[in-house]
């Protein structure tokens, strides 16, 4: 089967695999990264557009103002949702869910604080808490009951819409003001929720890489059963994986009630989770199971905001947005498959 | 099932077993539903020794292997180790007590390193973080003293040949100082050279005597080769216990014969029914 094969898997192996012995650890492992050839592109497609905008629109886009726009309140709810995102397509499940945790979660602390007289802090760890809660509902009917994420999180994501709308009568709130002081560490403030994203991703980074739960999400989603039979739990991995998704769907809501400083019933939804699964795959997390990166998630986060920020600015109409948006997806998507046919190819 | 759930502990009165078998299986039976995959199967496994388990394809081979490895769990009869009955819950338990698996999928997960794979599961830490550089170098120097030879303990397991994956396999389950070795097929789809190789592996591994095997086969002269006795599994029943001096190619080959006419015969029948 594979004597032929043998010597030639060199032939599909991805450019700058391990460099040579001599060059010392750090840049040795910088080189590595950039050899990722996944993370390369959109690293590269961010600080084209990064350049062009900055550029062509200097004295707008450069502006701090538009800079934090930019990166706290367009890219960071994407970058944090998509880091919960990426483990879970690793390990070959999805959550639809998320943006609805997002919606629900700043009206649970709003009616903590206002209606049952709940301390902030408390509040605000209940809020998140119920993220967890959730996360568990989908690992239980996925993992346990044995149903496709996509349709737990589908039906999970309609009950939460559901709760949304019938305990706010589908009427915005305002933020409780004896929350707003603590509301600036987790959002309001200008560069706060990017600063989050910033740690979040540095965190999930090293999860991702360096430890045995990430070692054991990537197993689980590479070769479930393989897994299995090495004695990994692959049901409380991916259980591990649902909580997390959730509970930074609901940080992420909290943030953004903060930010705009209102709970909106019409905030979140669907788009903020698409357009983190969108940041995940551009990034280089091919939905095959198995693969995935933090870095490229949140390169593609920071992507798309450019794209939705630098047009804006620019006053062209977001409209066809949405064509780039499909088109990039469809190409990372096409470049995805056709690696992991070239990697399928170098094994038989 | 078996009655004093003591999974890893140690035992209260160490009887060594008189036969000096390091495994025993007595009264495995095996139901999926209706179907009877095992059928009251005693076997016993010498210190040291390699058992050959052959027979055909449904036999029951592999979900013996999946009960003794402790993957799945037996309807009934009980597990002897070091005379001592176990009760298997789990892969992670039938390993720390010394019992250690190549399956015939090999369990490798293609998108981990090799020696992540070779680590997988008991992965070793520092503050949480993962002990690469320790677990690269340990993996290397354990490749290195069985003599398996892959282009490096970095590549992507996907990237390796079938034979050099099934050496990562059987290096993974014998650096684990195991005293009992399960190996599903260690040979199958594998091209002469390589097979050799395996071979090779399992032969330095019975010299060195630690470790006592039981490997699943189908090719009796290979069988015959490595194995110091050879059981014959028929429809869930053990029906042929030998050693392999004892025995030749051309007797296993008769009993297959027999069964296959007899199989024959009786789809004839039923068909004429």
């Amino acid at each position: 089967m594979s004597e032929i094969t043998e010597r030639s898997p060199q032939a599909v192996s991805p450019p700058g695999g391990p460099p040579g012995r001599s060059v010392p650890g750090p840049l040795r492992s910088a080189l590595g990264l950039l050899g990722r050839q996944r993370e390369a592109t959109v690293f590269v497609v961010a600080v084209v557009l990064l350049l062009y905008f900055g550029i062509r629109y200097n004295s707008t886009f450069v502006s701090q103002t538009n800079l934090a726009n930019l990166l706290s309140e367009t890219a960071a709810p994407i970058i944090i949702i998509a880091i919960g995102e990426v483990f879970l397509l690793i390990c070959g499940e999805i959550d639809l869910s998320a943006g609805f945790v997002f919606t629900f979660a700043p009206f649970l602390m709003h009616y903590l604080i206002d209606f049952y007289g709940v301390p902030v802090v408390a509040a605000i760890i209940i809020a998140l808490l119920f993220g967890v809660v959730v996360g568990w509902v989908n690992g239980f009917l996925t993992v346990t009951m044995g149903l496709p994420s996509f349709i737990t999180t589908l039906g999970t994501g309609f009950i939460l819409l559901g709760l949304t709308l019938t305990t706010s009568h589908a009427y915005p709130a305002t933020i409780p003001a004896s929350s707003v002081g603590i509301g600036r560490w987790i959002g309001a403030a200008p560069w706060s929720q990017f600063i989050w994203a910033l740690a979040l991703t540095a965190i999930f980074y090293i999860v991702l890489t360096r430890t045995r739960w990430g070692l054991h999400t990537i197993a689980t989603g590479g070769n479930q059963l393989g897994a299995r039979e090495s004695g990994i739990k692959t049901g409380r991995i991916k259980y591990g994986n649902f909580m997390l998704t959730s509970t930074l769907g609901a940080l992420v809501g909290l943030q953004v009630a903060f930010y705009v400083n209102t709970i909106d019933p019409s905030a979140g939804g669907y788009q903020p989770m698409f357009y983190a699964v969108t940041a995940a795959v551009i990034g280089g997390t091919a939905m095959l199971g198995g693969q995935g990166t933090i870095l490229g998630a949140f390169l593609g986060g920071i992507v798309l905001a450019t794209l939705i920020n630098g047009l804006n600015v620019a006053g062209i109409s977001a409209n066809p947005l949405n064509i780039v948006f499909g088109l990039a997806i469809l190409l990372s998507m096409i470049a995805n498959v056709r690696l992991a046919r070239l990697r399928a190819a170098g094994r038989n | 099932m078996t009655t004093e759930p003591v999974p890893g502990a140690a035992p209260a009165a160490a009887t060594a077993d008189a036969s000096g078998d390091v495994l025993r299986a007595e009264h495995i039976t095996k139901r999926f539903g209706a179907v009877t995959a095992l059928h009251d199967v005693n076997l016993h496994l010498g210190q040291g020794e390699v058992l050959g388990l052959l027979g055909d394809n449904g036999a029951g081979k592999s979900t013996l292997i999946k009960i003794m490895c402790g993957f799945q769990p037996p309807t009934s009869g009980r597990i002897i180790l070091e005379g001592q009955e176990i009760t298997l819950k789990s892969v992670d338990q039938a390993r720390s007590l010394g019992i250690d698996t190549v399956y015939q999928d090999l369990a490798l997960i293609n998108e981990l390193t090799v020696y992540h794979n070779m680590f997988l599961n008991r992965e070793r830490t520092r503050w949480s973080l993962l002990s690469n550089r320790s677990m690269r170098r340990t993996a290397q120097e354990q490749l290195d003293r069985i003599g398996v030879n892959i282009p490096s303990v970095d590549a992507e397991v996907a990237k390796l040949s079938g034979g050099q994956r099934q050496a990562i396999a059987v290096a993974r389950a014998v650096t684990s100082s195991a005293k009992v070795l399960l190996l599903d097929e260690p040979l199958a789809a594998m091209g002469a050279k390589e097979g050799a190789m395996i071979l090779e592996l399992i032969k330095d591994l019975k010299a060195q005597g630690q470790v006592s095997i039981i490997m699943i086969m189908h090719n009796y002269g290979q069988a015959l080769e490595i194995c110091d006795r050879i059981n014959l599994l028929q429809h869930g029943e053990i029906t042929f216990d030998k050693l392999a001096k004892d025995t030749s190619v051309q007797e296993l080959n008769d009993i297959v014969i027999e069964e296959y006419r007899r199989a024959l015969a009786e789809q004839q029948r039923q068909k004429s029914a």
